[in-house]
């Protein structure tokens, strides 16, 4: 399975005839020019060899926390803090996404999904390699704008405003993101008096009420009871009808199965697969 | 600041150095660019940037008002420390240098000329604290949405502004105790703020840009801040003081180019009847930090804007 991993790292979506392996069929949507750029198959996302580095700052010492005499010391040596890590977290992925499809991306925790989600919403700056989008793409997450000490109204406000919104289009959505998350009048209390399952539930009727060119979706579906995860599935589809392109990155394997047309399994910061859902899975869950 | 140029370059010089592809097939960036793709990050001119920044005013304004709400949610007077705050604070610095220190004796009016010097330098203060913060306290949020970075430094000096406007309530009430009248120049107040408030931003631009990649940065700040408090003039008149120790008057107009004095050396001037020992060319230098601040502040936050939130 070992040098398997190795070459198909080095597979790039483009190049369609892959050596005879039957687990593995590399996407071939990629059936030139004929339409120009609204046909359906056209690239919406291209990443090309994208390497992200982080860098992690590890805890302080005990004697070196809060003294101002130290930090000024290295300020003036110019030295970087011994305890700072960079970690690797995607080496050279590469892949086209085409308009209309639905990606998932599978992998274990840690394998750099959710920095590959990002780093294509152009969220973070690539170390090296390019990610090239057509419009741009959104990332469903207000989670960190919000506010837990504020009130759900207040909340939903800020969150439609740090998505990009406009007053009118706040004031049009409002109602509806009430009516979908299904929280009635905890509107008004604070966000820290709520259960884990109504927050989420706010947080994915908040995020959801923008519509995307590109959307990606991490981990959205893992929460709240059974009936608003039909409801939230449903509304993925709705705006899977609207965007050009959806990624979605999940652990629940069967949301993966129902809603992509294509699986990407990432393996420490490479593609270890990228295919059709059933064969990326069948592999992935024979690991 | 240990932040590697070269990635930077890298960014900018497009992938394409291994991995060339085979004759006959093109490579993944000529395919992006017969299909009108575009880089996922690249930093808009600085004219769309001001503009972008211009339609997320009201983010700004949401954002600062409800960090201003939240920081008092948990406390059962809740929004009425806003209030209290500045005031408790008076109380304290009226104490201490009134009436334990006795430094009001030689001085007319001593309370109000430091309330105000208080008041106007925590503003510069906090905001330009809070932007050294903005950046590398919100990496979260900066990972997670689109929007121009700039608005998070912003919003903190929204948030501090707002706060002063309560205390410059607080403070005018307590003016008008001590026994200072009611003048004309009360109309100015306003124009000494807003050119405050410029100066702040483009501080706390400079400072978040700083902060965001020297992290070291949260340490420093406030021996700079303490430093910076104690060279403004907060607690003494700087031009009596020079006058008394016998030290060239050219001193003390050094001392009043520091931005802060000039700031505070000016709302006295507004405020107070009894005070009038700083330069006439004061308001010049306000306008000066003012613009100077606000034009470099943007610039040098603006060329760093694809890089915030790579840690």
């Amino acid at each position: 399975m070992a040098e398997l991993t190795e070459e198909l790292s080095h597979v790039k979506a483009e190049e369609p005839d892959v050596p005879s392996n039957k687990d593995v069929k590399v996407y071939p949507r990629d059936e030139k020019p004929a339409g120009g750029p609204e046909h359906s198959g056209t690239p919406t996302v291209i990443v090309d060899d994208l390497h992200i580095i982080y860098r992690v700052y590890g805890a302080a010492s005990d004697a070196e926390r809060g003294n101002a005499a130290n930090a000024l010391l290295r300020l003036v040596r110019r030295q970087g803090r011994p305890q700072m890590r960079e970690v690797h977290a995607i080496k050279g992925v590469s892949f086209v996404a085409h308009h209309g499809d639905a990606i998932g991306v599978i992998g274990r925790n840690g394998s750099g999904k959710s920095t590959l989600l990002r780093a294509i919403a152009g969220l973070l700056p690539p170390h090296s390699g390019a990610v090239y989008t057509d419009g741009q793409p959104s990332l469903l997450g207000v989670n960190a704008a919000l506010m837990r000490d504020l009130t759900g109204e207040r909340n939903i406000v800020l969150g439609c405003y740090a998505m990009g919104m406009k007053p009118s289009q706040v004031k049009e959505k409002y109602s509806e993101i009430v009516g979908f998350s299904g929280i009635g009048e905890f509107v008004q209390f604070p966000m820290s008096t709520y259960s884990s399952g109504m927050g989420a539930r706010l947080r994915f009727a908040i995020a959801s009420a923008k519509s995307h060119d590109v959307l990606l979706i991490d981990e959205a579906l893992a929460t709240g009871d059974r009936e608003f995860k039909r409801k939230s599935q449903e509304r993925i589809k709705l705006m899977r009808q609207e965007a050009g392109t959806v990624f979605l990155v999940a652990h629940n394997l069967d949301v993966i199965e129902e809603t992509c047309n294509r699986v990407i399994w990432l393996h420490k910061g490479k593609i270890k697969m990228d295919g059709p859902p059933k064969e990326v899975l069948t592999a992935y869950n024979r690991v | 600041m240990s932040q590697p140029e070269s990635a930077l370059a890298d960014a900018r010089a497009g992938g394409r150095k291994d991995g060339t592809p085979s004759a006959g097939k093109e490579s993944l960036a000529q395919l992006a660019e017969r299909y009108g793709l575009r880089r996922a990050i690249a930093r808009p001119s600085l004219p769309v940037y001001l503009r972008q920044l211009w339609e997320r005013r009201h983010f700004v304004l949401t954002y600062a008002t409800s960090r201003n709400i939240s920081k008092y949610s948990n406390s059962a007077m809740g929004q009425l420390w806003q209030v209290l705050t500045p005031l408790l604070n008076a109380a304290i610095y009226w104490l201490m240098f009134g009436l334990i220190l006795g430094a009001a004796k030689d001085m007319e009016n001593y309370t109000a000329f430091l309330i105000t010097g208080m008041f106007v330098f925590t503003y510069t203060q906090r905001a330009v604290s809070g932007g050294a913060k903005s950046i590398s306290g919100n990496l979260s949020l900066i990972r997670a949405l689109h929007f121009p970075r700039a608005a998070l430094p912003l919003a903190y000096t929204v948030q501090e502004l707002q706060q002063l406007l309560i205390s410059m309530g607080v403070l005018a009430v307590l003016v008008l105790v001590t026994g200072e009248p009611l003048t004309w120049s009360w109309l100015l107040v306003p124009v000494a703020l807003l050119l405050q408030t410029m100066f702040n931003i483009g501080a706390s631009l400079v400072l978040a840009r700083v902060g965001a990649f020297a992290r070291d940065m949260n340490q420093l700040l406030p021996f700079i801040m303490r430093t910076w408090l104690y060279s403004s003039g907060v607690f003494f008149a700087i031009g009596d003081k020079i006058r008394d120790a016998d030290i060239p008057q050219i001193i003390a107009d050094i001392l009043y180019i520091n931005p802060a004095a000039a700031y505070i050396e000016v709302m006295r001037e507004l405020l107070l009847k009894s005070h009038t020992t700083a330069p006439p060319w004061i308001w010049g230098v306000c306008v000066f930090w003012a613009v100077f601040a606000l034009l470099v502040g943007f610039w040098y936050f603006w060329r760093a804007e694809e890089r915030y939130g790579r840690g």
